[in-house]
């Protein structure tokens, strides 16, 4: 089950030219710099924009296929958009724009009343849409394009508009809906907090082009890559809990590979989570520190070095048995300890800097 | 007869200020201006050459006259034609201004929802550009109540029949001792056309706040 894109445009001042396969059901979140080609993959794929060549195969259905002539119109490819402007009708309440998708959509999975649940927004099904806030506005637009039963889901930049305190409110819905609906997604975004806690598979764009696209734990730990060169990056991975300390008020978290310990958390045993380590709250040692408040000393290998000219540091990857951890260290740290690709190297990670985010 | 006009007229109107707002064809400059030809040509050239088109001996009143028996000149059938033409471009304008503010983002959303294009437009282009729909109506209206040029060389000045108000008082005018007459009547005109434009200002803006602007 996979969604695979491919798609070539001339536009007359930049070239697109991308591809990239991924996991369908999942999000997968094309993210790069705006003039990057993100929105134009989105345009593509709900055929608002025919490109030059262009291929989208969605679990063997092909969508749109220039070569042998496949262009399914977009009201007829049953491809859901949520726009960064709602786009909501302004003629029509919450309730008539919700079912507008829905009174032409072939009947589903998706009901009404789920999604009025999951989105939390049954209070303001009789209101019109210049009375509602940005955030609630954003709520009912993915509503209604999930109302209209899409085999795809695409989201262009939907939190852009909004401060961060309405990005706040929406981005646990969002969490939600990834795992009550198995739908795949695409997601637009440029911004690395939303890529952490919503994306399942990356895709990294430039200028046109696809730099690097895989699992986000892959993706998000690769050192050489732009997206660690964020002052605040770092890696991240897929956890499952693997039991309390109540009286230690502890939880240990089986991490590729490795135990992690963190607070101790509201969640069952065997519970699915992810784990967001900044790479600035690594530290990397050549032996185990002693006496120290420190309850995460990891064992790994170096992997990858890159050095982060712009900010005078070096980003260091430490491969562990099923992963691996980003730590951004000074270049006499990398002189010192010896470190080079291979060498066995000591993670250490205080429990708090763990950032605990949901599945 | 007023009635007649706009309402044969608007449905046209909202196809060429469509046509107009969004579709790129060639020769659309020159369709403009066509539309746009009664607005600034003599009302009396206008009637003239609807004379000439719809008269029973004309292209196409021939037709109609043969054909289904329709005769149009010195008719109220003809008045209304008249004033449609006259009216026309007041209409276009503004369902077409109306049309050019509707966002388009909206009809790609409602193609991504899956609704077609006669679907999206008649339940989100046309509702969005009502305001100005019935507001070109409205002001239509009004004025064909007050055309006289093209009307009375197309339709002439029958009472009762294609007797608009300025041509009453133009007759009431002919008269000696008329003036009383034609002052009650340009007190109608008055009151009605003020009327109108306060109407379809009200209604424009009632339209608005239910669109939720």
């Amino acid at each position: 089950m996979s969604l695979a894109v491919r798609l070539r445009h001339r536009f007359p001042t930049v070239g697109i030219d991308v591809a990239f396969t991924v996991p369908a059901p999942g999000v997968t979140v094309l993210f790069g710099p705006s003039g990057a080609g993100k929105s134009t993959v989105i345009a593509a794929a709900a055929g608002l924009l025919r490109p030059d060549e262009c291929r989208i195969e969605l679990d063997g259905v092909v969508l749109a296929d220039t070569a042998s002539g496949v262009w399914l119109p977009p009201e007829k490819r049953r491809v859901g958009l949520v726009f960064q402007d709602a786009r909501l009708f302004p003629h029509m309440s919450v309730l008539t724009n919700l079912r507008f998708g829905l009174r032409r959509a072939p009947p589903g999975a998706i009901g009404l009343e789920e999604v009025v649940d999951l989105l939390g927004i049954g209070a303001l099904l009789g209101r019109r849409p210049k009375t509602l806030s940005g955030g609630e506005r954003q709520r009912v637009a993915i509503g209604r394009a999930l109302l209209a039963q899409p085999r795809l889901l695409l989201m262009d930049e939907p939190l852009a508009s909004l401060d961060a305190a309405r990005k706040a409110e929406i981005l646990p819905f969002l969490a939600r809906l990834k795992t009550a609906l198995r739908l795949p997604v695409l997601y637009v975004t440029h911004a690395p907090d939303e890529v952490v806690r919503l994306a399942d598979s990356l895709v990294l764009m430039e200028a046109g082009r696809v730099v690097a696209s895989g699992p986000l734990p892959e993706i998000a730990s690769r050192a050489d890559l732009p997206f660690a060169r964020d002052g605040d990056a770092g890696a991240v991975l897929l956890c499952r809990v693997a039991g309390h300390e109540r009286a230690r008020m502890l939880t240990r978290l089986d991490a590729a590979g490795v135990a992690l310990w963190v607070p101790l958390m509201d969640a069952a045993v065997g519970a699915a989570c992810r784990v967001r380590i900044p790479a600035r709250e690594v530290i990397l040692a050549g032996r185990a520190p002693e006496a120290i408040s420190l309850h995460n000393i990891v064992p790994g290998r170096v992997g990858r070095i890159a050095a982060d000219d712009a900010a005078r540091t070096v980003l260091v990857e430490v491969a562990l048995p099923g992963g691996a951890l980003l730590a951004r260290v000074t270049p006499d740290a990398v002189a010192r300890l010896g470190l080079g690709p291979g060498a066995a190297v000591l993670a250490l990670i205080k429990s708090t800097s763990i950032e605990v985010l949901g599945a | 007869m007023a009635a007649r006009a706009v309402g044969f007229g608007l449905p046209l109107a909202v196809l060429m200020a469509w046509l107009l707002a969004r579709a790129r064809f060639p020769g659309r400059g020159l369709v403009n201006a066509l539309v746009h030809l009664p607005l600034v040509l003599p009302p009396v050239v206008t009637g003239w050459l609807l004379l000439i088109l719809f008269g029973v001996r004309g292209p196409v009143g021939a037709l109609l006259y043969e054909w289904f028996g329709i005769r149009l000149v010195f008719t109220t059938a003809g008045a209304a034609l008249a004033c449609a033409v006259m009216v026309f471009p007041v209409m276009v304008r503004a369902i077409r201004l109306s049309l050019e503010a509707a966002d388009p983002g909206l009809e790609q959303a409602a193609r991504t929802l899956g609704a077609a294009r006669w679907d999206r437009f008649f339940n989100v282009t046309l509702p969005l550009a009502s305001p100005g729909i019935l507001v070109g109506a409205v002001v239509a209206y009004a004025t064909c109540l007050g055309e006289f040029g093209a009307v009375i060389t197309f339709a002439a000045n029958i009472p009762g029949e294609t007797q608009t108000l300025p041509l009453a008082i133009y007759a009431a005018l002919q008269v000696p001792g008329g003036e009383a007459k034609a002052a009650q009547l340009s007190l109608v005109s008055l009151t009605l056309a003020l009327g109108g434009l306060l109407l379809s200002e009200f209604l424009g803006r009632r339209l608005n706040v239910a669109l939720g602007r």
